[in-house]
């Protein structure tokens, strides 16, 4: 495709350190922040929050809280309920746990909302709140991933605790053979804390309605595209309804994917009260009460040949879902995206999500992000063990470009990336030979210095296989003044696709960089994105406008043409003035030639649109990879445990950089993040399910004293995307833990190896490996966990009764748990002797299959799909009376649970 | 709730109004004149993001109340860059580096990186690097990793990169 595509103006903008567009308004304190805006009689929310993780609402008392000054309303889950919200997940499937506005009858966490007070003012709305007197029956809650095991029900209507579920024990009698084979065989476990995404801006919501269903939404928001179709989803009404607008916002990192309880309360109150409501969320709701990411326990186990080269893996993978996860998650992607950029033969997993008492899993900065941290580590260990350099074990491994096409043992295709080359950029940068002389000197003194290396593979831009993932439009046209204005379907929380987007488009149009402007930020420009999600902005919309700008070249060229009489070859742009080839003296400037497309029509060629305008919607190949490598640099002090970071250098690969200011920004960013998740941060609870982090001296951020200065080496091998770029928004979060952890592992390697990796890794748990014994007291908590009863596996299908196989004929109403959510679907089947044909339908279109087997009441049969990707799926069902029940293997996802009931 | 009258100055203009005794300044600034540059982040002194400049001294606006400022010369960030839209050089170096990406703590940075320029006013680079990197510790940026606020730290020393 238009891998090398030059530019067609002279300037050159891609690739230039531009200042950013944004920073006129940000830097001078007048952007528009959710609340900087008001609205004439807006009203101001405080919510009542359950104080207690688990139990039953015996009565919710508002009277002194409405009699307080200024109090318009309060209203709890019974008022809500006359306006019905059904929440839907990220990937517009529905949520499984009954999510309700607010706690309808049971809370299942501590900061479940209770209540809401709508009064005259915030402080006064705060007031009455702590006046609202919320009596529950407290019962002994579910708190960690072992409670949610043996506990009893999070949600009392479900079958047991698992909230997602895929994977396949099966597959372990395929990997355990070569396992038992494998000359080294290294074990991994890392027990992840649990974060908060913790944006400088709060959530926060204002909501004016407009008549009967009309309502402008400002939004602390991810995209107000996504963030409008998904409100008019959930609310059941039609999509022009709501227009949302979020012109600049604090950060997201995944936490404002989606509106959840609260932001969806206060519209519903607004839609109620019929006046304009606003919500601004304080920190420490933010804290406690906003969703949660991470919170995994994961081990992995792998297999290395004598010469060190990867045999097989098993990976054994739960995280805490909380009570309300904005979307149940068994977190697939970590396994998806465990081995594409090395040789690995055989891989199995078994990966699962679990609901427990405690605040709802969300999304955060690379959420798959667990494969690069266990895989890492591992390594370095096993380089250990082995006796063999990281780099060399991981050369031995990895995939280069002359190893590709290669496809992955899950399924997942690479034919470009650039792992292995990244890995040789580091190490033709970093003296290595240099550091391990300074570092065995500096043990002679008593001073322990690490180093570590991680490489990995990130799936970004990704389109057309999940439904929010979708391509991204421009609108652009030359304005008769001649300045150019962008209409964007992206949006910013502090990404700068003004600014990027402004130099791909005046780079391939050929005007000045200021003389375009870009708007984004409204669901009422541009179309259709779901904004920062899944690093794609720059990979999608960067050949959105890369394409439109050049649609918008081609037309201004005609139009210059056929004033001049040149031919459409001989005309150029170049700072905003046309040029005829050979003769300057008809140069004109774009200005000239708008005021004629637009004002005098009869000078135009004949059937030519008036004005200038183009408009393009890029629809790019399903994943673009960005590879990387990266190499930190520690000090342990061995008397304190603490861990200074001396030096870090990343050689990423993200395709053409159009800015480098900004995909240098987002590393670090990203980088920041990682360190203050391996060192800091940390959200724990206590056994009755208490947060305990409840403000920003107990969840500690970095600062600028934790952050080294990071070094960048771009490699830049173009993507096959229009453009050539690769999306390098959450990288640094993903290498970066296992980056760090590898340097401190190093560090302390004359102490002893980290067993089993407990973040964040604090002072005392570095003491642990350096004093050999449980100085943190992280063990004694551990043991107890271990000791918990083992997890229930599923009874394997028994031989029920033989059905008379003719009994399975008809329609039959089926749920298949896909890692996007709950798949409805219609099973018809039609019985000859043992043969089964049918079909499945679900409301995307009927498949066919034909071939059945029906031994006794178990069927199985197979079919072959084209989406997400080329699968086949296996269904292996039982049937006992008028109910239905399997499992479906579905290739690279594992197996997932089929349910169902005759229709 | 008992309410005081007050009258102090932003950014030059005279305001006179009644308050709260419990509003923090930083509420005042915002919801009752309209400075809305001034955010609020962590209400509890942590994060920096509402810093504000009283009489010359960087405040945490969320920890001052509005009755504490009666009498004051308040700047906040709408008053750093001069009358004719030219930049302070604070903001210059933070454009200039790439020192902000969400922008949501950049007013307290900027506001605090003036006052401390102002303060070590002909100090040598390193003693300049060294306290604006030290009142940088009392900020908390969640985009950018500090790489382009220690770029704009530097610039401002006059330290080379």
């Amino acid at each position: 495709m238009n891998v090398h595509m030059k530019s067609v103006g002279a300037a050159r903008y891609v690739g230039e350190r531009t200042p950013r567009k944004e920073y006129g308004r940000l830097l001078t304190g007048r952007g528009q922040f959710t609340d900087d805006v008001r609205v004439p009689g807006m009203l101001h929310v405080a919510f009542v929050r359950s104080a207690v993780a688990r139990g039953r609402i015996l009565g919710i008392d508002t009277a002194a809280a409405r009699d307080m000054p200024g109090v318009q309303a309060v209203y709890t889950q019974a008022d809500l309920a006359a306006v019905p919200v059904t929440f839907q997940t990220f990937f517009f499937t529905p949520a499984e746990a009954p999510v309700t506005l607010l706690a309808d009858g049971r809370v299942a966490c501590v900061g479940d909302p209770v209540a809401m007070v709508i009064a005259e003012s915030r402080a006064q709305a705060e007031d009455a709140a702590a006046l609202v007197e919320v009596a529950i029956e407290e019962e002994t809650p579910v708190v960690t991933i072992a409670d949610a095991r043996t506990g009893p029900l999070v949600h009392p209507d479900r079958d047991d605790n698992i909230a997602a579920e895929m994977g396949d024990e099966d597959s372990r009698e395929a990997v355990q053979p070569l396992l038992d084979g494998a000359a080294h065989v290294v074990t991994m476990r890392v027990r992840h804390q649990r974060i908060a995404q913790s944006p400088m801006e709060t959530r926060a919501c204002l909501a004016s309605p407009e008549g009967e269903n009309e309502m402008t939404v400002w939004l602390g928001c991810q995209s107000p595209h996504l963030a409008a179709r998904y409100i008019a989803q959930v609310m059941g009404l039609p999509q022009e309804a709501i227009r949302v607008i979020a012109k600049d916002v604090g950060g997201g990192f995944g936490l404002k994917n989606i509106p959840w309880k609260e932001e969806m309360a206060v519209i519903a109150a607004a839609k109620l009260l019929r006046r304009p409501v606003k919500w601004i969320e304080d920190r420490f709701e933010a804290l406690t009460a906003s969703s949660h990411a991470r919170e995994q326990d994961v081990t992995l186990t792998v297999g290395f040949d004598g010469d060190a080269r990867l045999q097989a893996a098993w990976c054994d993978y739960a995280c805490n879902n909380g009570a309300w996860p904005m979307g149940e998650d068994a977190n697939v992607a970590v396994h998806m995206f465990m081995w594409p950029c090395y040789k690995m033969p055989a891989y199995g997993f078994v990966t699962r999500g679990w609901y427990t008492n405690t605040m709802g899993l969300g999304a955060y900065r690379g959420p798959w992000a667990m494969e690069s941290l266990v895989r890492e580590t591992l390594l370095d260990k096993a380089a250990r063990r082995i006796g063999i350099d990281p780099v060399e074990l991981r050369r031995r491994n990895l995939l280069y470009l002359t190893d590709q096409p290669h496809t992955s043992t899950l399924g997942v295709p690479v034919e470009d990336i650039t792992p292995g080359e990244c890995l040789e950029k580091l190490v033709a940068n970093v003296d290595f030979a240099a550091f391990r002389r300074e570092q065995a000197e500096a043990r002679k003194a008593g001073r322990y210095l690490g180093i570590g290396v991680a490489t990995y593979v990130e799936p970004t831009g990704a389109a057309g296989s999940m439904a929010p993932m979708t391509g991204e439009t421009v609108h652009l046209r030359v304005e008769p003044t001649g300045k150019v204005v962008a209409m964007l379907s992206t949006h910013s929380q502090g990404h700068g696709t003004a600014t990027t987007m402004a130099q791909v488009i005046a780079e391939q149009l050929g005007v000045a960089y200021e003389d375009v402007a870009v708007y984004e930020g409204d669901s009422a420009i541009g179309a259709f994105g779901p904004g920062a999600a899944g690093s794609r902005q720059g990979v999608i919309a960067g050949g959105a406008t890369w394409r439109a700008a050049q649609l918008l070249s081609e037309k201004v060229k005609q139009v210059a043409a056929h004033l001049t009489n040149a031919s459409v070859e001989a005309i150029t742009i170049e700072g905003g003035i046309v040029h005829v080839a050979g003769a300057p003296e008809m140069s004109r400037s774009l200005r000239e030639i708008a005021e004629i497309a637009y004002g005098e029509p009869g000078r135009l060629p004949e059937g030519a649109p008036t004005g200038l305008e183009a408009q393009y919607r890029y629809q790019p190949p399903p994943m673009t990879m960005t590879s990387a490598a990266h190499c930190c640099i520690v000090e342990v002090d061995a008397e304190t445990g603490f861990v200074k970071i001396l030096r870090w250098i990343s050689a990423e690969d993200c395709g053409t950089v159009i800015n480098p200011g900004v995909v240098e920004g987002q590393i670090a960013g990203g980088l920041a993040q990682a360190i203050g998740q391996v060192l800091l941060e940390d959200m724990p609870y206590d056994a009755r399910g208490n947060p305990l982090a409840a403000t920003f001296k107990d969840y500690l951020m970095p600062t600028i004293s934790d952050v080294p200065d990071f070094e960048y080496l771009h490699a830049s091998t173009p993507s096959q995307t229009i453009g050539g770029m690769r999306g390098v928004g959450e990288g640094g979060c993903i290498i970066g833990p296992p980056t760090l952890v590898n340097a401190i592992a190093d560090a302390l390697s004359p102490f002893g190896e980290i067993e089993e990796l407990v973040l964040p890794l604090t002072p005392a748990r570095i003491l642990d490996v350096i004093e050999q014994r449980d100085v943190s007291g992280t063990r004694a908590p551990a043991a107890e966990a271990k000791s918990a009863a083992p997890i229930v596996e599923e009874a394997p299908l028994v031989e029920a009764a033989p059905v008379a196989s003719s009994s399975i004929d008809g329609d039959w109403a089926m749920v298949l748990k896909t890692p996007m959510g709950p798949q409805e679907m219609v099973g018809h089947f039609d019985t000859v002797g043992a043969t089964v044909s049918g079909y499945l339908e679900a409301p995307e279109g009927r498949q066919e299959f034909s071939g059945g087997t029906l031994a006794g009441s178990q069927l199985r049969f197979e079919m072959k799909v084209e989406k997400p990707m080329k699968i086949t799926l296996k269904y292996d069902l039982l049937f006992e009376g008028d109910a239905v029940s399997g499992k479906c293997k579905m290739g690279m996802f594992g197996s997932a649970k089929v349910t169902g009931t005759r229709a | 709730m008992s309410e005081h009258r007050i009258e102090l100055t932003v950014n030059g203009n005279r305001h006179i109004a009644r308050v709260e005794a419990r509003t923090s300044l930083g509420e005042f600034l915002r919801d009752t004149l309209g400075y809305t540059g001034t955010h609020l982040a962590c209400e509890h002194g942590v994060c920096g993001a509402c810093t504000v400049m009283v009489d010359g001294d960087a405040m945490r606006s969320c920890l001052t109340l509005a009755v504490q400022a009666d009498g004051a010369a308040v700047t906040t960030v709408e008053g750093l860059a001069q009358a004719d839209g030219t930049l302070h050089p604070v903001q210059q170096a933070l454009r200039d580096n790439f020192g902000l990406q969400c922008g949501f703590c950049t007013p307290g940075v900027a506001i605090t990186m003036a006052a401390v320029t102002r303060d070590n006013e002909g100090a040598d680079s390193g003693a300049m690097e060294e306290g604006l990197t030290q009142a940088m510790s009392g900020h908390i940026c969640r985009c950018t990793g500090y790489q382009g606020i220690r770029r704009a730290i530097r610039q401002l020393a006059g330290v080379s990169a």
